[in-house]
């Protein structure tokens, strides 16, 4: 066992009883790094090789310096005898769509690859606070626009631990694909539909989505601004509790953070779930594709073995004392994709006006007389295809003859999406849940290149994460398992606003249930 | 209803964003496939529904109005492609 497979808690605890330092820790996920992780991610990054298939790649911007200088300086407060904070030593790793001063932050674009933040994020100013040491910024799907993490201008794009011919998900997959590897053992990711959960349940580990405004979105590079949520990826819940501690909370700088207070996270893990009531969805386990053949949509059930390992948790938690509540209606589930597609891409093209090439980011190299057509001339050079069909469509559907059709209508859509969940977990209702309990994707992790190009089907992969987005509601995906192919499945746990340390606790409770399953003992290929 | 090229490049000048003919015939199609798409949402009856823009509660939220410092300019205009005293610079806007 090397330092960089153990949990954040565990390196925690060690440094404080000074068994090991920060520059110990620190030297260990270096190690791991250079082991597995290949080139870094950069633009024109070339063809790949033989041995490119072989690496990780979270990576594209590694930075040890600034680290070491933050492990030597919670070494040096710990000889002084003074508190280092709770995350003291602790090495994490950053979404490259949080600014962190000093630092490239790309969002995996043309657009951004000569930024350098001023600023620094505050879900990362808390991180380092607490003693954290940021090791560098990991890949994502350009402006975090995809499931796969393959739209990343940044290339080698992330593979996924577990099977390397496999997507890590996404788009925080460089963040699930350093924790799975044991780079290190928390990052920070957001999650607009499901891109913290996703990739989570993709590469095995643990990914929550906190409630809507439950942490900071200051200096996060906007996406989706009624949707966006930072939130942590861990190995286990014990570190995705002790991660929320740190970052969750009101802000200054952002009036959206919510001002309600902050339970201790790690304090509620060992409560237990006697008497929670946790409900099972039948609109969550059957899955809608489109037919690109002929238009329609099939339902079709969800793979055996994403059920099984569902309907085995919930067996788990009925004889922890659990009340498993059956056959809960959430018959506005299968309009999560179609309402995000036209509210998401309203808000990016929002969002994406601001990169002019005027104040930061690409500006076209060609001289321009005229301002609109510099304008035109950076965006249509900087932004990649994402984004390009995101502008487009946002556009489009939010153009005064068209908004009531799509834009107006989407929102319609989100209230009863909402209204779902609000007659789940009303405590006068008919449910009363503590917890709605549902498999995290559709499907395991996908080929490399098997969905890419293919918008509407790659925007499928988060069919059964978008709800809670559109709701606000907080949200978490843990591992349960190995398919077939020995890749990851992922189970959801959606909850009532800012219920986050109920679902951590039911979390926690079933990985004490499932301890001894072998399957938590296999190591992903990467690390063979 | 499939998009037109038209529209596509009506959109793409009102977003200040220059495609290559490639790219208006490619988006084109995939923008029509993502709105075949978004038009499942007209099965939906949803008279009397009000809209959800954000689910946070309408309202005001002030800090204290206090001074504090700033980000200093130098730092700001460093990302900038171009300055000039201080300032950006831009091509001109109008003859």
């Amino acid at each position: 066992m090397e330092l960089s497979d153990l949990s954040a808690h565990e390196l925690a605890l060690y440094l404080r009883q000074r068994r090991i330092s920060a520059v110990e820790i620190l030297e260990s996920c270096l190690k791991r790094i250079e082991a597995v992780d290949g080139r870094p991610g950069r633009l024109d990054g070339g063809p790949l090789t033989v041995e490119d298939e072989q690496k990780v790649h979270s990576f594209i911007t590694l930075t040890p310096e600034r680290a070491r200088a933050q492990a030597e300086a919670v070494d040096r407060k710990i000889a002084a005898g003074e508190d280092p904070g709770p995350l003291a030593g602790v090495p994490f790793t950053v979404k490259d769509i949080f600014c962190v001063e000093g630092t490239p932050s790309t969002a995996a674009s043309r657009i951004l690859a000569n930024f350098t933040a001023p600023y620094t994020a505050t879900p990362v100013a808390r991180m380092e606070a607490a003693g954290a040491v940021m090791l560098g910024k990991v890949n994502l799907d350009e402006f975090t626009y995809g499931s796969s993490n393959e739209s990343s201008a940044f290339q080698p794009s992330p593979r996924n631990p577990w099977k390397l011919d496999r997507v890590p998900g996404g788009s925080s997959g460089g963040s699930t694909a350093s924790v799975a590897a044991g780079e290190a053992p928390l990052s920070i990711g957001t999650d607009t539909a499901g891109s913290i959960r996703q990739p989570a349940a993709f590469c095995g580990v643990v990914g929550m989505k906190p409630t809507y405004g439950r942490v900071s979105r200051y200096g996060l590079i906007a996406f989706a601004s009624s949707l966006d949520c930072p939130g942590p990826v861990a190995r286990n819940v014990t570190d995705a509790a002790l991660m929320m501690n740190t970052i969750a909370g009101a802000d200054p700088h952002d009036s959206t953070a919510a001002n309600v207070p902050v339970p201790d996270y790690l304090a509620a893990l060992e409560q237990g779930i006697k008497g929670l009531r946790i409900g099972l969805s039948p609109d969550y386990f059957r899955i809608t594709y489109p037919n690109l053949q002929n238009g329609t949509f099939e339902t079709q059930p969800l793979p055996a073995e994403i059920e099984a390992s569902v309907r085995r948790a919930a067996d788990l938690l009925a004889a922890m004392g659990a009340e498993i509540v059956e056959g809960v209606p959430m018959p506005n589930t299968r309009f999560g994709i179609p309402a995000y597609f036209v509210i998401s891409r309203v808000e990016a093209a929002s969002n994406l006006h601001r990169f002019d090439g005027v104040k930061y980011g690409y500006r076209t190299p060609e001289p321009m007389n005229d301002l609109r057509a510099m304008y035109r001339q950076s965006r249509g050079q900087g932004f990649g295809a994402q984004p390009k069909l995101r502008i487009l469509m946002g556009m489009y559907v939010s153009a005064a003859q068209y908004s009531e059709q799509y834009y107006n209508r989407a929102l319609r859509v989100r209230t009863l999406i909402r209204q779902d969940f609000d007659r789940a977990f009303d405590p006068q209702g008919p449910y009363r849940l503590n917890a709605l309990l549902t498999p995290t994707t559709p499907t395991t992790a996908f080929k490399m290149a098997a969905l890419y190009g293919d918008s509407v089907l790659m925007q499928y992969a988060d069919q059964l994460t978008v709800p809670a987005n559109h709701a606000g509601v907080p949200g978490v995906s843990l591992p349960a398992g190995l398919d077939g192919e020995g890749l990851p499945i992922g189970i959801q746990l959606l909850g009532p606003d800012y219920r986050e340390d109920v679902l951590l606790r039911i979390g926690r409770a079933y990985e004490e249930a499932t301890e001894t399953d072998p399957w938590r003992r296999v190591r992903p290929q990467a690390l063979l | 209803m499939p998009l037109t090229l038209a529209e596509v490049e009506h959109i793409a000048q009102l977003a200040r964003l220059e495609l290559t003919a490639a790219e208006k015939e490619l988006y084109r199609q995939q923008l029509s496939d993502i709105l075949e798409y978004a038009r499942r949402l007209q099965a939906l009856d949803t008279a009397g529904i009000p809209p959800t823009a954000s689910v946070l509660p309408p309202r005001s939220v002030l800090r204290p109005d206090e001074t504090a410092p700033s980000l200093p300019p130098a730092d700001l205009l460093r990302n900038a492609p171009r300055i000039e005293d201080g300032q950006f610079r831009v091509p001109k806007v109008m003859e």
